[in-house]
């Protein structure tokens, strides 16, 4: 069977988009397949923060991980800007987890001091600010602030910038994207080779790739794949825009280049994503007016919730399907932060066949129910 | 905010133009406890604005229709209703929890049912330099004439299409007003499509009153007819309105105020953010509720009367306020109320009648509603329809993707000035429907609130453990 | 300037003082604060908080929020709603609010 494209992608979120560009930038034929315009879509609701502190805590390699995307971002960023002429405002200022009292002060210390316990990675800079120092990089800090936890590597950017510029950049190499392309089943052809089914007909490729967020729980089984999921929903507050005042990123408060402050975010084991509800943005709002009190007068224009992309132990799941090899698939929360590796890395390990060993922790084996089916990534390499 | 005699109420009614106000009084008429609820300075809504403050005290200034307003205001006042100014509405949530923003303070009221009675608003009017200063709409100036006594004394020109128009523009001259140039934008051939449907329209008030504006305005104003072409120019704020008209001919006009009005259309919302199904009115071109026969949305126990429930006029709009208000009390088991809920309904079939003829007949144009090249979509975060043409051509297939890629609604107004222009124009650019390509997903709060005044609501423990953790 | 708009002479409402930019001007007591701005003469034009173009009220009903000004020392407050009051100090806004005001 003659395969017209080289790679299927399902999914052109932010993880399907990245993946997708990444491939077309390598030369593959690309065809992205994403559901229509009013479903959920973490892409769309997600709070921009390039974070590495405290990612990883309980397996090391994705602390690794999450730093190297760190330090990709800055050459992913201006690939995309040379490419589409799209700013996507990445900065690396380094980036504060704030403490409101002693007890948030002492679980943030443990934090810390877990993620050295488990051997960090080369350069990892995680530290514990007192209220003094803070106060000279976030001089309007309220007086219930009591200190910090501070990473170099964190940061945050236009995560909607870099939606679109991944978006116009898919077209400039070629790529085809399909909206209202939903994957309804996946089959894996004897001789190599997928088949795609969607309501709008049918789609061939040598390889897929399943970045459909929690979707990918449902079609991972169709090509022998495992992906367990557990999403939550997750709120945001967004004001109207400000003149800047607030030059590094926080955990939960930020402010983005267009000058509006976002405020995040709640976890609600909810998974209905049209609904916001009030007294859970009360709590957000108060905890911000007590890190930065001239917030208090500023107006709220939006509130939103999305429904985070979650595996069942937060971890990303990367990996390849032994009984149908070509079928890959990425899922993890941090679609953000990782999109540079997965755009510059992930995407170039698909091309070539197999995933390595620096990713085999990522695999799905890793639970206990997984099938036998998953390849593993070293025998792949 | 302590104004509030309670937490909870049988009725709550948002927006206290006509259809508000016959839902308030017929429901506390009727025992409810009820509360309206407005965010302007006083109650009468768009058509009777400036009610109870008007300058305009000469009873033939603004008319018999202005003053009608003042016997509903009276049962509304006899009726024991509870009425709160000032006091906008920035959430409702499916458990029918209302949020209020009342002097720079928030507060959440319990409903047992809720009309929503937010009405209409113009429809955008999205012309090449639409948001230059001096530009506002028809409506604008017809609020500063009710409330403020305000006409326009500058060189003005008015264009558009629809009664409205053609009623403000009689309003504006008798009060003594400027009005130059007027342009219509009736496309050729609409009268004659009307037509047939007239028989129902004559039978109605509006045919008379209709007739004698017509010849009030032409006798006074240069009316340029159907025009098809519209343009603002000026730099820093308006200079000249330039036009062209179906037969090829241009003309221009130096001139301080240019207002825009081509027809009404429901502002759905806080309608829409309950997560009440809409559908779309290929009549009317417009978002509408999807309601049953008492105006009850599809989330139960809120309903909607009056324009926000689809374009009908101050009478429709009071028999759509007391058939919601008496069928919700009726579901309430507050009895005696049948008898009521039937004149009521019969009220509002009259009251419906001629209403597809005016619909038919201004119906606007397609240039007017769906811009070409570079013309401004979105007046907050200034996206202008190449860039939505654009945004079609890398995978946008709605409107909330297309949120992602521009910003497009997510300014202060919410979407309330785009919302239309942006379902129309990516309809037309992806070949498809309205109904398939959709509206903005909208959310509370639907009107700005401050951050202190959501951090002041009541803590509840469940709420902590989501967010802190 | 003129006024693009003129009070009919039988309006007899009372005036009151406001403050715009720190000018004084008379405004009629039950106008909103963008009615007075439009009937004041003054160039009352804001720039808007994304490219900063000049932008002055469009609908006068709370829909469009053009008619965004600092009343009181608190930013973007849609004057189309608000009554004068005596008094009040009113700023035309440039661009983006600042925090704190
Ligand atoms: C509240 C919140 C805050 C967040 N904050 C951050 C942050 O600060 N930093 C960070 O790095 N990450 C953050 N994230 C996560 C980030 O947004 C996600 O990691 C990223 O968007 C995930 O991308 P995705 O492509 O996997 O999922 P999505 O964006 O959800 O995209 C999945 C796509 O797959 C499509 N799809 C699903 N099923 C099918 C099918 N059968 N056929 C075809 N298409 C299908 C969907 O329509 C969708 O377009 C946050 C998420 C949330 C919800
Ligand atoms: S002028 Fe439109 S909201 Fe005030």
């Amino acid at each position: 069977m003659a395969q017209v494209h080289d790679v299927a992608v399902v999914g052109g979120g932010l993880l399907g988009a990245s993946i997708a560009w990444g491939l077309a930038r390598l030369g593959q034929k690309v065809v992205v397949l994403d559901e229509g315009d009013a479903v959920r879509r973490a892409s769309r609701a997600n709070f921009a923060l390039v974070w590495v502190q405290g990612k990883g805590a309980g397996m090391p390699p994705y602390a690794n991980w999450s730093v190297e995307a760190s330090r990709q971002w800055p050459g992913f960023a201006e690939a995309l800007e040379e490419q589409t002429g799209l700013d996507v405002h990445y900065q690396r200022p380094g980036g504060f987890h704030i403490c409101l009292n002693e007890d948030e002060l002492a679980a943030r210390q443990r934090v810390v001091e877990g993620m050295y316990a488990q051997g960090a990675p080369e350069g990892y800079g995680l530290e514990m600010t007192s209220r003094e120092d803070l106060e000279k990089a976030l001089p309007e800090i309220g007086p219930e602030v009591v200190g910090a936890s501070y990473s170099p590597h964190d940061g945050h950017v236009n995560s909607l910038r870099t939606f679109r510029a991944l978006h116009e950049g898919l077209r400039a190499f070629g790529a085809d994207y399909r909206p209202d392309h939903m994957v309804d089943a996946i089959e894996p052809q004897p001789g190599g080779g997928f088949v795609l089914h969607t309501e709008q007909g049918r789609v061939e490729a040598a390889k897929v790739v399943l970045a459909a967020g929690n979707g990918n729980e449902r079609l991972a089984p169709h090509v022998g794949l495992f992906a367990p999921m557990m999403p939550t929903r997750g709120q945001i507050i967004v004001t109207e825009r400000v003149r800047p005042f607030l030059h590094y990123p926080l955990g939960t408060l930020r402010q983005t280049d267009e000058g509006t402050v976002m405020i995040g975010d709640s976890k609600e084991d909810v998974l209905d994503d049209g609904e916001t509800r009030v007294p859970v943005s009360t709590v957000m709002a108060d905890r911000a007016r007590r890190t930065f009190p001239l917030l208090n007068r500023l107006n709220v224009v939006r509130t939103w919730s999305g429904i985070r992309v979650m595996t069942r132990d937060g971890f990303p799941v990367y990996d390849q399907s032994a009984s149908a090899p070509g079928a890959f698939v990425a899922c993890c929360h941090s679609g953000v932060t990782l999109a540079s590796m997965h755009a510059l890395d992930l995407a170039r390990r698909i091309r070539d066949g197999g995933l390595g060993g620096a990713l085999a922790p990522f695999s799905a084996r890793r639970f206990a129910d997984a099938p036998e089916t998953l390849l593993n990534s070293d025998a792949a390499a | 905010m302590s104004v509030l005699r309670s937490d909870n109420y049988d009725l709550v009614v948002v927006g206290a133009g006509p259809a508000g106000i016959a839902a308030a009084a017929a429901a506390a008429k009727a025992g409810a406890t009820t509360l309206l609820l407005d965010e302007n300075a006083g109650p009468g809504g768009q058509v009777w604005r400036g009610l109870t403050s008007t300058p305009l005290t000469n009873r033939d200034m603004l008319g018999k229709d202005f003053w009608d307003g003042q016997l509903e205001l009276e049962k509304l006042r006899s009726s024991g209703a509870e009425v709160l100014q000032r006091a906008t509405v920035w959430s409702i949530d499916p458990s029918l929890q209302v949020g209020i923003s009342h002097g720079g303070a928030s507060r959440i009221v319990q409903a047992r049912r809720i009309v929503i009675a937010t009405g209409a608003m113009e429809r955008p009017f999205p012309i090449p330099g639409w948001t230059l200063p001096g530009v506002m709409t028809a409506g604008a100036a017809q609020t500063m004439l009710k409330s403020s006594g305000l006409v326009p004394s500058e060189p003005t020109v008015i264009a558009g299409q629809g009664p409205l128009l053609w009623l403000l523009a009689g309003q504006i001259l008798r009060m003594g007003g400027r009005i130059d140039v007027m342009l219509d934008t009736t496309p050729k051939g609409a009268f004659a499509a009307a037509l047939p449907k007239a028989f129902g329209f004559l039978t109605t008030p509006y045919f008379r009153k209709g007739l004698k504006m017509l010849r009030e305005v032409r006798s006074k104003v240069r009316i340029i007819k159907h025009v098809t072409r519209i343009e603002a120019q000026g730099d820093g704020q308006l200079e000249r309105v330039v036009w062209e008209t179906a037969g090829g001919k241009r003309g221009e006009m130096a001139s301080r105020l240019l207002l825009l009005h081509q027809g009404v259309v429901p502002n759905v919302n806080l309608a829409m953010s309950t997560g009440a199904a809409h559908d779309w009115d290929g009549l009317q071109l417009c978002w509408r509720p999807r309601l049953d026969d008492d105006g009850q949305t599809t989330v139960p126990g809120i309903y909607v009367a009056g324009d926000g429930a689809g374009i009908g006029g101050v009478g429709v709009a009071l028999a759509r306020g007391r058939v919601a208000a008496r069928a919700a009390l009726t579901s309430l088991g507050k009895s005696g109320q049948d008898a009521d809920l039937s004149a009521a309904r019969a009220e509002l079939a009259k009251a419906n009648r001629g209403r597809e003829f005016l619909d038919l007949l201004y119906k606007p144009a397609e240039q007017f509603r769906i811009p070409e090249g570079d013309t401004i979509v979105c007046r907050c975060e200034e996206v202008r329809a190449s860039d939505i043409r654009s945004a079609v051509d890398i995978g946008a297939s709605g409107p909330n993707q297309l949120k992602a890629y521009l910003r497009t609604g997510m300014g202060p107004c919410q979407g309330r000035l785009c919302g239309l222009t942006v379902t129309e124009l990516m309809a037309k650019a992806r070949g498809t429907t309205p109904e398939q390509i959709g509206y903005y997903r909208l959310r509370a709060p639907v009107k700005p609130l401050t951050l202190s005044e959501l951090a002041d609501l009541p803590m509840e423990p469940e709420a902590v453990k989501a967010v802190v953790r | 300037m003129t006024p693009m708009f003129s009070h009919i002479p039988a309006d007899q409402r009372p005036t009151l003082e406001i403050f715009v930019d720190g000018q004084s001007v008379r405004a009629r007591r039950g106008d909103t604060v963008s009615a007075a701005l439009l009937a004041s003469g003054l160039d009352v034009r804001r720039d808007s908080a994304v490219s900063g173009v000049p932008r002055l009220p469009y609908c006068m009903m709370g829909v469009c929020f053009e008619c965004l000004v600092t009343i009181d020392g608190v930013g973007n407050r849609q004057g189309c709603l608000i009554p004068v009051a005596p008094g009040m100090r009113v700023e035309i806004q440039r661009g983006k609010r600042e925090l704190g005001k």
